[in-house]
């Protein structure tokens, strides 16, 4: 038996993927990056909980949740909206440059 | 076609990834994780590595949020890199969004709901976005909420008055000296013990505002600077306007 | 199944069908509203998860300046895909 938060975070990371892989629009692209990194952050965090357990801080006692993937995803959250934005500025230079967003109309490509 | 084969492809994924996540377990006791093992020393520790700094962090850190204590303490270094990283993005959306022709976009002029609102926000935004940096190491938060906090209040004034314009200057100096700190502050503890960002400062009582050593410095630098870095990424990204 | 079980499945379902909506609606400004209300959502999981710091960091920078980064993207390019 998975457990559900497993479940649902690992769905999010499939649906990022399935975004990548049969959209043509890059700011849609762009949008499943952005699902794949909520989908790993979410992961990350609830392998580190522990059932009946309180948040890290030691004012109060009893067991803590783990610290460790607190501390990473707190980083993890913030560079990932500034990549994002470089991104979507990338794909505003494009749009500039070729007046389209599709990808196999910048690449030409007839289907 | 090419739809279905994604599809395909992420049902198959789907599978996997649930197929080796089923043997992780959730909310399992930490006394249940694998020790960790010391190369310095050489030998195996008796606890989990959470474990140790639940138990030891107090003391080592003089900090009472462990998230806060293994960010800038312990790994300190690590948030060094992560806050350049940081940088260099946002220099990245700079360039890339710089306008030679300036061509000027006409924006509406909001209702005098929002101007009014945000006038009053404003300030308490700002506030409360301090609040949360300078109590890093007391209560939940700290440098990379508050910075975000912060760049939220710039974010609504953007959207209420058209003419607004955060000064590139003032944000280029508030960033660097932000950048600056951190890394005096870390050279400081090489020249007084010998290594990269030692806590050299006094530790305080716990759960007092003036402890912790150098934590709550470096923690108001990062805020500092994640708060104007995203405030500039949210300027470019906005363009000229008129 | 207790109150916890029964909360995370509930906002569990939200997230994901908010996901779903990002991935398949054409109009490209819906998409960045529902990946907006995904990260709401996932910031509340992050509160019940224990994780006060994340959850805060989630709610600014998600569901705020990651919406309105990729809103003012969309302004200034295209709003429907093709």
């Amino acid at each position: 038996m998975i457990p559900y938060y497993y479940l649902g975070s690992i769905s999010l990371v499939v649906i990022g993927i399935y975004i990548v892989i049969a959209k043509k629009n890059l700011i849609k692209i762009i949008i499943g990056l952005d699902i794949m990194d909520t989908g790993v952050n979410l992961l990350l965090i609830s392998v580190g909980y522990v059932k009946n357990a309180t948040a890290p801080i030691e004012n109060v006692p009893g067991p803590y949740v783990d610290p460790i993937p607190q501390a990473l995803v707190l980083t993890a959250i913030v560079i990932g909206v500034s990549v994002m934005a470089l991104a979507l500025s990338i794909a505003i230079g494009i749009y500039k440059k070729t007046g389209t967003l599709e990808l196999d109309e910048i690449m030409g490509v007839e289907e | 076609m090419k739809r279905v084969l994604a599809l395909t492809l992420a049902i198959l994924l789907f599978i996997v990834f649930a197929m080796a996540f089923a043997k992780i377990p959730f909310g399992e006791k930490m006394s249940n994780y694998p020790d960790y093992y010391n190369p310095i020393e050489n030998q195996t520790s008796n606890m989990s590595l959470p474990q140790h700094y639940l138990t030891y962090g107090k003391n080592d850190t003089g900090a009472t949020n462990m998230v806060t204590a293994v960010v800038v303490d312990y790994r300190g270094f690590d948030t060094l890199g992560e806050v350049t990283v940081l940088f260099l993005a946002s220099t990245g959306v700079g360039s890339l969004m710089y306008v030679e022709d300036k061509v000027k976009r006409k924006v509406r002029r909001s209702n005098a709901v929002v101007e009014t609102g945000s006038k009053l926000l404003f300030g308490f935004i700002i506030l409360f976005g301090a609040y949360i940096f300078i109590h890093g190491h007391l209560t939940p938060g700290g440098g990379f909420p508050g910075g975000a906090v912060i760049a939220s209040s710039f974010l609504l004034l953007y959207l209420a008055y058209p003419k607004f314009h955060a000064e590139h200057k003032k944000l280029n100096v508030s960033e660097s000296l932000a950048g600056l700190t951190f890394v005096i502050v870390g050279l400081l503890g090489l020249i007084i013990a010998g290594y990269f960002l030692y806590n050299f400062l006094p530790f305080g009582l716990p759960t007092y505002l003036f402890s912790a050593g150098v934590i709550p410095v470096i923690y108001v630098a990062i805020g500092v600077k994640v708060g104007s870095e995203l405030t500039g990424i949210v300027d470019a990204m906005m363009g000229v306007r008129e | 199944m207790d109150l916890f079980t029964i909360v995370s499945l509930i906002l569990i379902t939200i997230m994901i069908i908010a996901a779903i909506i990002a991935a398949e609606i054409k109009d490209l400004l819906s998409a960045a509203i529902a990946s907006g209300v995904m990260s709401l959502v996932v910031s509340i999981l992050f509160y019940m998860l224990q994780a006060p710091d994340v959850a805060i960091t989630e709610a600014a920078i998600g569901a705020a300046l990651s919406m309105a980064v990729m809103i003012f993207g969309i302004k200034s390019t295209k709003r429907w895909e093709k």
